[in-house]
């Protein structure tokens, strides 16, 4: 296959959608935190590793179709996230935001090496059924069955997350507390509640794309959850944090720009990787801080 | 006035005489434990400066650590192995071995000098988002470190730097770093950080301009990053991208949240946490529970975040010269 070649960019662009749907998952759990209590939560990627963990304990138990398991991933991370905001960030709602942001770097070292503790270091290969491998063939394109799942899944749920926050009453809770929570609970909405649901949807939804980055990488470990989490909020930046279309956006758009950065370029340069995300994200806060969709506010002094 | 010149003296008289002690009377792995409290001393309070003082939320201190001590590293090392061990180092890097006390000044100058560079476009960000930056800067500097391999020797690291660093290394830069920042603050840019960090459009209102006085504790907490990199490199003797990461950035924010918004509060929280980790690190091994250090520390951090979030020490210093006065009374 030439490089360049039309095929090649096709197989580049499935892949970008791929990985682009596994950051906005992650992305949309940060933003509506972050919309609703101006906390970045650090330890969100490291739900995606508890979620990548459970979905590899309920792989080998149940046996069952995959649907099954990603749905018993998402009751998991749905209850992580209700624990970890009554026993973590409740208490220290009314300080100051840096006060959260440290708070969130302590539950993520707390889970990341409590991890280690119970399950060591050692990085371990992620079996999904074969069925799940079989690949698909279009063309010069081609993906595996679990990477079209990965794709129709996420586009479901972020579809139906959207209508859920747009037409149900708790939806429209939502939305009015990140507009103005002191207004909302004027108005008899029980923000606790909101804020606790908002945790539960955001971690069920970094469980499940735990379950897929497992899925496509093959290997996981108490550590995983470090880079992709810290990417999907870079994610949600690109794409402007206070809105969930924004953080699916950004996914999307981080997904297509690092694997065309890898793809495209000449192969030594795809160690920068990573270098090339946090420059981008350095950028964007530099000329379009209120990200792609976002209107402009209180970013910058 | 003078009161003030006499407590200092006999302050570092009195440190002198304790490190002269220790240094005849410990054994070298507890004596290499004192010098590691004395560069966490060293990195919490040069975090200080941004993190307490200015209420900028810095995480970048590794990534400065990591500049520092490849920098020095470099410098110190000799020549005959730099050919063989770093093929692709410039002409002028390849051919120096430069005195260790140069080394870790010019460690410190490129590490303030990066944070120049840097600090200009994310010192604009707000809070949290400054956070972000300043890790995304510490990942960019760890990738570059690990793919420049005919240079830093990627993630091999460099080993076999000759161990300089020495009790006597270690806290003359103590002294220097905490009587700089002391004087940093008893100043007028100490007076226009405290400012910003209580109201930032209240000051720039008063005149003060915001982009020198954020920038300054940001470069001058590099430099003294970049020195405690040096004499980390120069103790342990064996750097690697990884030596410089995230854990490590949490370890300095928890010390500062610990000890308090104080220079006196730094450095309790730097001798603590060090403590604190080396009495951990043999019961971690005894018991093979890696991960049980950074547990307690984080539930620890927890814990004082939730219960006492001023720490310790709060806004308080520790007044040597009033000490210095009463105990004259005393006598």
């Amino acid at each position: 296959m030439s490089f360049l070649s039309l095929g090649y960019v096709l197989q580049q662009i499935v892949n970008g959608f791929i990985l682009g749907s596994i950051y906005s998952l992650v992305a949309i759990g940060f933003s509506m935190i972050f919309s609703i209590i101006g906390l970045i939560n650090f330890s969100h990627g490291d739900i995606l590793m508890l979620g990548a963990f459970s979905a590899l304990a309920f792989i080998a138990a149940l046996h069952g179709s995959i649907w099954v398991v990603f749905g018993m991933v998402g009751i998991v991370g749905f209850l992580i996230g209700i624990v970890i905001e009554r026993v973590a960030f409740r208490p220290i709602r009314s300080a100051p935001q840096v006060t959260g942001f440290i708070t969130s770097l302590a539950v993520s070292s707390l889970i990341e090496n409590l991890g280690i503790l119970l399950l060591t270091a050692q990085p371990r290969s992620f079996n999904i059924p074969d069925y799940l491998n079989k690949l698909l063939s279009f063309g010069s394109v081609s993906f595996r069955m679990i990477d079209a799942i990965i794709v129709i899944l996420s586009t479901v749920i972020v579809i139906t997350l959207y209508l859920y926050t747009k037409h149900t009453r708790i939806g429209m809770a939502m939305r009015a507390t990140a507009q103005n929570i002191d207004a909302s609970k004027l108005m008899g909405i029980n923000v606790n509640r909101v804020i606790m649901i908002a945790f539960a949807i955001g971690s069920a939804l970094a469980a499940i794309a735990g379950l897929m980055w497992g899925a496509k990488f093959g290997q996981i470990s108490p550590l995983m959850g470090f880079l992709p989490g810290l990417k999907a909020f870079v994610a949600a930046v690109i794409g402007g944090i206070r809105d969930i279309r924004g953080a699916v956006l950004g996914g999307y758009v981080l997904g297509f720009s690092e694997v065309l950065f890898v793809g495209l370029l000449p192969p030594d340069m795809s160690g920068y990787r990573d270098a090339f995300v946090f420059t981008l994200l350095i950028v964007i806060l530099l000329i379009k801080p209120e990200g792609m969709l976002g209107r402009e506010e209180e970013v910058i002094k | 006035m003078r009161d003030r010149f006499l407590a200092g003296t006999y302050s570092v008289l009195i440190l002198a005489v304790v490190s002269y002690t220790m240094n005849s009377m410990l054994n070298d792995y507890h004596l290499t434990v004192i010098e590691f409290l004395g560069i966490y001393v060293i990195l919490a309070v040069s975090l200080s400066l941004t993190n307490s003082f200015t209420g900028l939320f810095s995480l970048g201190h590794p990534a400065f650590m990591a500049i520092g001590a490849y920098i020095s590293a470099i410098l110190t090392f000799p020549p005959m192995r730099k050919a063989i061990m770093m093929p692709a180092l410039p002409h002028f890097l390849a051919n120096v071995q430069l005195p260790f006390y140069l080394a870790l000044i010019i460690g410190g100058m490129v590490a303030a000098l990066s944070a120049f560079v840097i600090g200009f476009p994310v010192l604009r960000l707000r809070g949290h988002y400054l956070a972000v930056a300043t890790i995304g800067f510490m990942i960019i500097v760890q990738v570059l470190i690990t793919n420049m391999n005919s240079i830093t020797r990627g993630p091999l690291g460099i080993n076999g730097i000759y161990p300089y660093t020495n009790i006597w290394w270690v806290y003359i830069w103590v002294v220097v770093t905490i009587y700089t920042v002391w004087r940093v603050l008893n100043s007028k840019f100490g007076r226009a950080m405290l400012a910003i960090r209580e109201d930032e459009i209240a000051a720039e209102s008063l005149g003060i301009s915001l982009t020198y006085f954020k920038l300054l504790p940001l470069v001058l907490g590099a430099f003294f990053a970049g020195v405690a990199g040096g004499l980390w490199a120069h103790l342990v003797t064996a750097i690697t991208p990884s030596s410089f990461s995230l854990p490590l950035a949490f370890l300095l924010v928890v010390m500062l949240v610990i000890g308090g918004k104080s220079i006196t509060g730094a450095v309790i929280g730097a001798l603590l946490i060090g403590v604190v980790s080396e009495l951990l690190r043999p019961l971690e091994m005894a018991t093979q529970m890696y991960g049980l250090t950074q547990i307690v520390t984080a539930i620890g951090l927890l814990v004082i975040l939730i219960k006492r979030p001023g720490g310790i020490a709060g806004n308080k210093e520790l007044d040597l010269v009033a000490l210095y006065r009463g105990l004259r009374i005393l006598r």
